[in-house]
């Protein structure tokens, strides 16, 4: 576990790694038994469904896998008695770039989001779910699936479950190398044996024609987890951890040129981008420079170091006044990286320094989504390889004078006009980077 | 790289009583749709032969009431599955942007170097083996984002996630999977 | 025609701009075309389901404004006002809902349409001038509308695979493909033979068929039709003839019962092929491979192209047939003759065939049945496509055996055969040679042809105007394509006149008036005409 301090950094709240930290701590059920294990699902079996979907709606749950959707309000798209059979699948396809903190959820704490599961099932009146485990997790497949036979063991999962006459079963299935497959949709395609191409939304939203076409909830691992917590502490307490719209603690993973990359739980709007960096990451390496930061995952908006931004803030007198926000006291949660133009997204914050070619971090980016492009529609399918085609030939034989205006244009033509949202996906990078480093693009031009 | 169907023994038909009896545990669990199975059935069928032959994908199809196209167009479009024999130990060295970083050109280059590949081969997938030593012991490929970027740069041995990889420390780590 | 169906709701949909009223569940593709506004398209298929994967019918769509108490916003013409969407809408996907707006055409809309062209081509390879589809490619003609004219796509093109044989009929150009998945859908919803995929992914995502597995359905040239770029082309018709010189006749097929309603692509008299047009009561718009190749004999080398008499110079003159066929079948005991239809025949033909056994007294005539085993589809269990005609016109008498038996018997001395083989209905050659008299109408030689005392060359199924009936009770019209070849004429006039020449009636001009006189005596048909049958056919209420 090399990317968590052993004692956590002032900044940090530890809610979902609390027990993970902890020494001796291992994956399982006798020792989550031994930490207060699986007493929120006791209390939640106890509870009205539509009431813990309430104390999830209070709590300002969103989703952490990166849209950031409501997780009580998607929960309650479910009609808890329409007679239909309601599947959850978990979205432990974790594969966006600059993203690693799901895979320590599931390697070492897999009971948290079992019992996360199982409330979220009991609420929304499921009794089949999938966990859909990426396959360059082949420990974590095989450690969620022991997990979830002691929980079936111990009566948490399987039939009549603590004699409450609640049934759940759980499997794990595993991708295959798919980055397309942590769109929702695309897993729910994937997981019926299908290729893995997304759908169109309408009419193939999840909440009405999910998996087998029955109303279906996905939500990140993350997300599940936070669920025994909320019924834990209690959902004012849970969210008062966060910002109104942004409840709880938030997994913050930095890689890239800090000091001390890793992940960080905080709470939401807990710190802000330069207290990320040099307080809680230990800063840049040494004699270097701030030159760009990816704030929630490969997908979002690039920042560029220096930058200000015209945002609403609360003024001592709690009104709301104009200011302008440095790039380094942008609050991490969801809508101040909103209005600075980019996401919180899945919480991946990539940090570049004064050292990095942004041409070539760009390419690399491109490569990658040339390489993930399921090819079903075709902005996409044709638009990241020539991207990528692109960008590869100005780093091999330097630039033509238009290809700063086509790659931006190409990229125009991808974003807002695919299936699903790997078009804004694949073509954010392109465009932000343009605009953000133009100069980059410019030297080299032949 | 050896041809796809150049194999003369068909893996299907060497299935013991076991891997059938795994095949119909993993078929149960997916009570709505068999066809939910495909993936988890490739999984099995490559783990236990190493590979995934024309008689697998039928026998699979067979298994799972589809036609071989359908399973066909799953192992072409994952990377994972391969069509033909790969190393004994697979190198997967991460190649996206946190890991490229922290060298893991650099560290891929290496690895080749180690085992004796040439660093420049191309590889994409679409059911072919990632470049594979002439002895079969190794296979090395670059693959997309590992999600471990706070301990870049990193690969995946076999089930084994390496962090951290210094490229001094390579020619050490492969020896410890000869 | 039923006439009960339930009334559907209507909305109020704005199409550029105009407030149109559409039934509820209408998509928003076909409510634009409706509305005379041309959506490209090529994924989108009426009769498929919708992936919304080529994104070429993007257009901009609003939906009305609501109050905070969920009511529309009405503007001062008292129609709703609309909230215009941030993102363009593929219309393929989409079904009218009341209040919507849609605008067709924007310049976001028009950037979106060279967007996508830009895209589908740069990867598209530059066989234009010998790619077969050359004339109906969807991509060349909406390169002309929306394409940029010029490529600013410098770097090298995807690779693949080039002129794959999948099947026994078809030939595949990957390169060419724009991967709509209409074929791949086909196959699976309509032919429910799953034989097609994609393999890969990305940009390098390929049709295909499994290894060692063949594209070889017998609706597997549905998939060239609807093809929209030169992927998929039919080995039959691949660079046979540019399609733009071909004339298209609307006619029906003659393969079996179903009368699967047809396009013929024709020049200078030759069929070059064949193509399903889409009748919702018959064949929607698919047709099996087998009928669809089924035009070949037009062109044998067997067709009768001029008249014989046997024991006289040949070829014969019309006139002189027709006299030489009177002469063999006048004065003869009725009881002795008889007369072999074809439920291959047009109503019309045989309703004078019907004459010509009444003006020669003969009650022993019947039609050759070909019951068969149908595909559950679109071959019907009957191999021939009149057999309701043949029953309405009193043609089907069930006399066939019987005749067989007294033909071989010696009992019947003269026949005439129309439009089949005598040897098919039980006869053999040997009592063929004995008898006194044998009168054969037909297209091609065939074992009775040899024996006839007089041979009266006919015209096929495209060369010809006429109805037929098919198996569901539907009278449908064949059109001309072509010219008989040589001497042959129309089966019609022929029998016309040898109804007259064995003085059986006066003349009809026009196929137009036999169909009257048919009409006027055939209680089913009260009222029709040939022009009333329309190109779609009508449901007859046939007697039981």
């Amino acid at each position: 576990m090399v990317s968590l301090l052993p004692t956590p950094h002032p900044k940090e709240r530890r809610i979902i790694f609390g027990n993970i930290s902890k020494p001796g701590y291992s994956p399982d059920i006798e020792t989550y038994l031994a930490h207060g294990g699986y007493e929120s699902l006791k209390k939640a079996l106890g509870m009205k469904p539509n009431e813990i979907i309430d104390m999830v709606k209070a709590a300002n749950l969103r989703g952490r896998g990166g849209a950031g959707f409501p997780a009580g309000a998607k929960w309650s798209f479910i009609k808890y008695d329409d007679g239909k059979p309601h599947y959850i699948v978990v979205n432990a396809d974790e594969s966006e770039p600059g993203t690693f903190k799901d895979r320590y959820i599931l390697h070492q704490d897999p009971h948290q989001l079992i019992e996360g599961l199982a409330i979220a099932a009991f609420a929304t009146n499921v009794h089949l779910s999938y966990i859909y485990i990426r396959c360059e997790f082949p420990k974590a497949a095989k450690i969620v699936w022991e997990a979830i036979k002691e929980a079936k063991a111990k009566g948490f999962l399987g039939k009549n479950i603590l004699g409450t006459g609640f049934d759940l079963d759980i499997y794990v299935h595993q991708g295959a190398g798919a980055y397309i497959c942590g769109e929702e949709t695309s897993l729910l395609e994937s997981l019926e044996g299908k290729r893995p191409y997304p759908r169109i939304k309408p009419p193939y939203f999840p909440a009405v024609l999910g998996l087998y076409m029955k109303p279906t909830i996905v939500n990140n691992v993350e997300t599940i987890c936070h669920v025994k917590h909320i019924l834990a502490m209690g959902p004012e307490e849970y969210a008062k951890m966060g910002t109104p719209g942004d409840g709880g603690t938030r997994t913050m993973c930095v890689s890239g040129d800090v000091q001390r990359p890793g992940f960080y739980e905080i709470p939401c709007g807990g710190v802000t981008l330069g207290e990320l960096i040099n307080d809680v990451c230990g800063g840049l390496k040494p004699g270097r420079t701030l030159k760009a930061v990816i704030p929630g995952g490969s997908s979002a908006k690039v920042l560029r170091a220096g930058e200000t931004f015209k945002m609403k803030v609360k003024g001592p007198d709690g009104q709301m006044v104009e200011k302008e926000v440095p790039l380094l006291d942008l609050v991490m949660d969801a809508s101040t990286l909103q209005a600075a133009g980019t996401m919180v997204g899945s919480g991946g914050v990539m940090i570049m320094d004064d050292t990095r070619d942004m041409v070539w971090a760009l390419n690399n980016l491109n490569q990658f989504y040339a390489h993930e492009s399921c090819g079903q529609c075709t902005p996409c399918r044709e638009g990241s390889l020539w991207m990528s085609k692109v960008t590869t030939r100005i780093i091999d034989e330097g630039a033509r004078p238009d290809d700063a205006k086509n790659l931006k244009n190409i990229a125009d033509n991808i974003a807002g006009r695919t299936v699903c949202a790997f078009g804004e996906a694949c073509s954010w990078p392109t465009q932000s980077f343009l605009a953000k480093f133009p100069d980059e693009f410019e030297k080299r031009v032949k | 790289m050896r041809a796809m169907t150049e194999s003369l023994t068909r893996q299907a038909d060497s299935l013991t009583p076991e891997f059938i009896a795994e095949a119909d545990e993993l078929v149960s669990h997916y009570p709505v749709s068999k066809r939910s199975a495909s993936l988890p059935l490739l999984h099995l069928w490559q783990n236990h032969f190493g590979f995934i032959d024309d008689s697998a994908m039928e026998w699979i199809a067979a298994r799972l009431d589809l036609t071989p196209v359908n399973i066909i167009e799953l192992v072409t479009f994952y990377p994972w599955f391969r069509r033909e024999q790969a190393g004994k130990t697979i190198i997967r060295v991460c190649r996206t942007l946190a890991c490229a970083l922290a060298g893991s050109y650099e560290v891929k280059d290496k690895f080749c170097q180690a085992v004796g590949l040439n660093p420049d081969c191309e590889h994409h997938g679409f059911g072919h083996a990632p470049p594979t030593t002439a002895d079969g012991k190794f296979s090395v490929e670059f693959v997309e984002c590992l999600a471990s970027c706070g301990s870049a740069p990193v690969a995946l041995i076999n089930d084994d996630l390496v962090e951290n990889i210094k490229t001094s420390e390579i020619p050490s780590l492969v020896e410890s999977y000869k | 025609m039923s006439e009960t169906a339930t009334p559907v709701a209507m909305v109020n949909v704005q199409v550029d701009g105009e407030w149109k009223q559409f039934p509820k569940g209408t998509r928003l593709i076909e409510a634009c075309m409706k509305s005379g506004k041309f959506i490209p398209h090529y994924c989108y298929h009426p009769k498929l389901s919708t992936p919304g994967n080529c994104r070429m019918c993007l257009v901009e769509t609003g939906r009305p404004k609501m109050t905070p108490d969920r009511q529309p916003v009405l503007g001062a013409d008292g129609r709703p006002e609309i909230a215009w969407g941030p993102k363009p809408e593929i219309s393929c996907a989409a079904e009218v809902a009341e209040g919507m707006g849609v605008r067709t055409s924007s310049p976001l809309v028009e950037e979106c349409r060279k967007g996508v062209m830009e895209f589908l081509l740069i990867n598209h390879p530059l066989d234009c001038p010998i790619c077969d589809q050359a004339g109906e490619c969807r991509l060349q003609e909406f390169s002309v509308e929306f394409g940029k004219g010029e490529s600013r796509f410098r770097e090298e093109k995807v690779k693949k695979p080039k002129r794959v044989d999948i099947g026994e009929r078809i030939v595949l150009d990957d390169e060419r493909c724009i991967m709509c998945s209409r074929c791949i859908r086909f196959m699976q919803e309509v032919a429910h033979d799953d034989v097609l995929g994609f393999l890969n992914r990305g940009s390098h995502t390929t049709l295909s068929v499994y290894p060692g597995k063949r594209l070889d359905n017998n609706y597997s040239l549905n998939t060239v039709d609807i093809c929209p770029v030169g992927a998929l082309t039919s080995k039959d018709f691949r660079f046979k003839m540019r399609v733009w010189f071909l004339k298209e006749t609307q006619t029906i097929d003659v393969s079996c019962g179903t009368g699967c309603n047809i396009v013929i692509g024709s020049r200078e008299n030759i069929v070059y092929r064949i193509t399903p047009r889409e009748n919702e009561e018959v064949n929607s718009c698919w047709m099996p491979d087998s009928h669809r190749m089924n035009f070949h004999y037009l062109h044998s080398d067997e067709r009768l192209v001029s008249p014989l008499v046997k024991g006289e110079e040949a070829p014969s003159k019309w006139t002189r047939a027709l006299a030489g066929a009177a002469e063999k079948l006048q004065g003869r005991d009725p009881a002795k003759t008889a007369l072999i239809a074809s439920a291959r025949m047009t109503n019309e033909e045989l309703f004078l065939a019907r004459r010509l056994a009444s003006a020669l007294k003969i009650e022993n005539f019947d039609v050759l049945l070909r019951p068969q085993k149908g595909d559950g589809f679109l071959i019907s269990d009957d191999g021939n496509p009149n057999t309701g005609g043949a029953k309405l016109l009193g043609l089907a008498t069930g006399k066939l055996s019987e005749i067989a038996r007294r033909v071989e018997s010696g009992e019947i001395t003269a026949l005439i055969v129309l439009g089949e083989d005598a040897v098919d209905c039980g006869i053999s050659e040997g009592a063929l040679k004995k008898l006194e008299a044998l009168v054969f109408a037909g297209i091609l030689a065939n074992k009775t042809s040899p024996h006839a005392s007089v041979v009266l060359p006919t015209s096929a199924w495209a060369e010809k105007r006429g109805t037929m009936i098919n198996i569901k009770g539907r009278i449908q019209r064949l059109n001309q394509a072509i010219q008989p070849p040589g001497q042959a004429r129309d089966d019609w006039e022929v029998l016309r006149d040898l109804v007259q020449a064995v003085g059986g009636s006066n003349g009809v001009y026009s196929i137009e008036e036999v169909f009257k006189v048919m009409a006027s005596e055939t209680p089913a048909l009260q009222g029709l005409t040939i022009s009333r049958v329309g190109d779609l056919g009508l449901q007859l209420s046939l007697p039981a």
